[in-house]
């Protein structure tokens, strides 16, 4: 062989050998894109016993759980929104309800375990016993134990265990905070149970929904509560699709997902 | 004069002990829990305090404190008021608590909670048939009758969890039983984990889709129920709803395989977190202590057998046949009533207060593991009534490790109950729970690496 020859074999071989390699890892990519295109997970956390069950089964199948048992790992349930509704760029979501049973004071296995479910998570609800301060105390801890494990670029850098509120203010993740077993709570305590869960949503910068899971009225369509609600989904299917978080990879196929999508001017 | 010091010491004791019950009920068993009702904290409080004034009353008896006739009165005390509280209150505060969470007796609670008193105390009387644990010299309504009976619950209780920890403690602690796990082992079953999850995700999806298309089409109304209902079903059938339940099965498997393999999760990791323990040095010495435990429980299982066999109780405690050994067979002469009184000292102590630590933790556990919101306070009552038999027996059995000369006041309070026959029991359902739970945990280990095989 003489020397040109030689010398387009090595340029071929190396261009062809670039591109298998640009292309794999490209696909690579794409394929992870295209399993996580249509996901919106949000996680729901709180103490055993608070009624996660019963909440996750009343937003889903808008039915009342008849038979609540005890959770073990994390069950997942599906709930269809409806982002912008009635307005004319209304579409259909399915958001994925990630319910992980257990405590705070779990071993360190179960713990290592859940931390398994937080990853690429999308939107938190917090939920706590109005009946029980320890319930709502506990959250604090739950939400560490999420948004730590979070392995987004723009996860927060936490200080071990204790609670500052400019750590929650930073965070990106749209949270929501649901009191439930309302209908317990008697007349005269209830200006005190509201005052204090008044000041949980401040400190976690999240809205909040006081209700009975064993009644579907209180997430009647109309209601405040229902408007708070699809608000908040709205909010993480913002969160999801519409923001250019700039650390994000910019690669070809994200700039074509973009274009098929019907880009919202706000 | 000296009685009302001694009494004056006993009730500082006993308000001591009922503080640390206090504590150890806040701080401890209802860490997560909001206390609504007192009362349980009373009872609870009142029951761990009397039971400890009992133990204290033993060492009391064996150093020689306070006048030997405010502590039988004080004895005697202790134990009437530990059997009214056993007897009459737990009782009757379990069968309120769980009366008052069934909505359907709400109204008459205090009617419903006495008739379950009622056939508590049927039930409870009944147990002393079947066991010759009295003379028949005694009458019906003696003190005798109660703490018999208490006794033969506690007993059983204590030799259930003896012969379970007597197996369990050197499974734990050695390290020989440690599977080796990777962390690609975990890894592994992770992926797997996530991939059922999102499986279940992608069915629930087809299941809201579908379910939402039959909806827009004006299909929901087709479950009916009764007996026209079953006969349209059988002529129209859409086939939206029988995908439906057929994908529904399937995500019920998919639900419970996703629960095992979340356990098997657990576990794996536990080990992994056991392997790395057993390496530092805290482990290592765990470890070593380990050996020493199984040889330990050997010995008592075998003993236990021995005494069943041949139909023997030790006459002699092991302090004095101790020093009987010393000075007989090896000849070191010390001043026999001053030692044996130091020993027994110690080695009650040691017993009473590992009895006790063990007990708390073991009951922490299981309150952690069994209770919810709704069910705290009858857990916690139960524990009580746990807790408060097992002591009283242990004072009961405690007769055997201590000399002769303090025997006589735990005889003479107790009253003549056949002693020997409690021992045999021990040692009857020690041999018998310490062989079940080599069983199960022989089963429990030798499925384990079976179930990591197939993955």
């Amino acid at each position: 062989m003489c020397n040109s020859e030689h010398y387009t074999l090595t340029t071929y071989a190396c261009i062809f050998s670039y591109l298998y390699f640009v292309l794999n890892t490209d696909i690579e990519y794409f394929r992870k894109e295209m399993a996580s295109l249509d996901r919106v997970k949000v996680l729901v956390l709180g103490d055993s016993g608070v009624g996660k069950s019963s909440l996750v089964h009343l937003l889903c199948q808008n039915q009342v759980l008849g038979n609540p048992s005890w959770t073990v790992g994390c069950s997942v349930d599906v709930r269809v929104h409806d982002y912008r509704e009635g307005t004319p760029e209304e579409k259909t979501y399915y958001i994925e309800l990630w319910d992980v049973g257990g405590s705070v004071g779990n071993a360190s296995s179960v713990k290592s375990t859940r931390a398994v479910f937080y990853n690429s998570v999308n939107g938190i609800i917090l939920v706590h016993d109005l009946t029980n301060k320890k319930s709502s105390q506990n959250l604090y801890r739950w939400s560490l134990e999420a948004l730590s494990k979070d392995s987004s670029p723009t996860g927060i850098i936490v200080s071990n265990g204790d609670y500052d509120r400019e750590q929650f203010a930073e965070n990106s993740i749209p949270l929501l905070l649901i009191g439930t077993k309302f209908d317990q709570i008697q007349e005269k305590q209830r200006n005190d149970v509201l005052t204090r869960t008044a000041f949980l949503s401040e400190d976690f910068n999240a809205e909040e929904i006081n209700l009975d899971c064993t009644n579907p009225r209180y997430l009647a369509a109309g209601s405040s509560n229902a408007v708070k609600l699809s608000r908040f989904f709205d909010k993480v299917i913002e969160k999801r699709y519409f923001t250019r978080d700039p650390s994000q990879m910019q690669s070809f196929t994200d700039r074509r997902r973009f274009n098929f999508k019907s880009v919202h001017s706000d | 004069m000296s009685f009302f010091v001694d009494s004056v010491i006993m009730g500082t004791s006993q308000v001591l002990f009922f503080g640390f019950g206090w504590l150890f009920f806040m701080r401890q068993l209802f860490k997560d829990y909001e206390v609504r009702q007192y009362v349980v904290q009373v009872v609870f409080s009142i029951t761990f305090a009397f039971s400890c004034t009992m133990f204290e009353l033993i060492i009391f008896e064996i150093l020689g404190a306070l006048s030997s006739t405010s502590r039988y009165f004080h004895w005697k005390l202790n134990l009437y008021v530990i059997l009214l509280v056993l007897i009459f209150v737990v009782p009757f505060y379990i069968g309120y608590f769980v009366v008052s969470n069934i909505r359907l007796f709400h109204r008459q609670r205090l009617l419903f909670s006495c008739v379950v008193w009622f056939t508590f105390m049927y039930f409870f009387w009944k147990l002393g048939d079947p066991f010759p644990i009295l003379s028949p010299k005694h009458g019906i309504l003696s003190i005798e009758q109660l703490i018999s009976r208490v006794g033969v619950i506690g007993v059983t209780l204590m030799a259930l969890l003896s012969g379970f920890g007597a197996v369990n403690c050197p499974y734990t602690y050695m390290s020989y039983f440690l599977r080796n796990v990777t962390d690609s082992d975990i890894l592994a079953l992770e992926r797997r984990l996530l991939q059922t999850m999102d499986m279940i995700v992608s069915k629930k999806k087809r299941i809201a889709m579908t379910r939402r298309q039959m909806y827009q089409r004006g299909e929901e109304q087709n479950k009916q129920t009764g007996f026209w209902g079953m006969i349209k079903s059988v002529t129209s059938s859409s086939s939206g709803s029988e995908n439906l339940s057929l994908i529904q099965q399937e995500v019920d498997a998919l639900e419970e395989l996703s629960r095992q393999l979340f356990l098997e999760t657990v576990d794996l990791q536990a080990t992994k977190e056991r392997i790395e323990y057993s390496k530092t040095f805290q482990g290592k010495y765990f470890n070593f202590l380990g050996y020493f435990f199984s040889i330990y429980c050997v010995w008592k299982i075998f003993m236990a057998t021995i005494n069943i066999v041949f139909d023997r109780v030790g006459k002699t405690d092991p302090v004095t046949r101790g020093i009987e050994i010393t000075v007989n067979y090896l000849g070191i002469q010390f001043d026999v009533k001053f030692w044996s009184q130091h020993i027994s000292f110690i080695l009650v102590g040691i017993i009473i207060v590992t009895s006790i630590r063990g007990l708390l933790i073991t009951l922490t556990k299981f309150f952690y593991a069994i209770s919810s919101s709704k069910s705290s306070n009858v857990i916690v009552l139960v524990l009580a009534q746990i807790m408060g038999m097992y002591f009283v027996s242990s004072v009961l059995l405690m007769r055997m490790s201590m000399p002769l000369e303090y025997r006589t006041i735990v005889t003479e309070v107790l009253g003549e109950l056949q002693f020997n026959f409690y021992h045999r029991w021990f040692d009857v359902i020690f041999l018998v729970s310490a062989l079940s739970s080599i069983l199960f945990l022989y089963l429990a280990h030798k499925q384990a690496p079976e179930k990591h095989m197939t993955l």
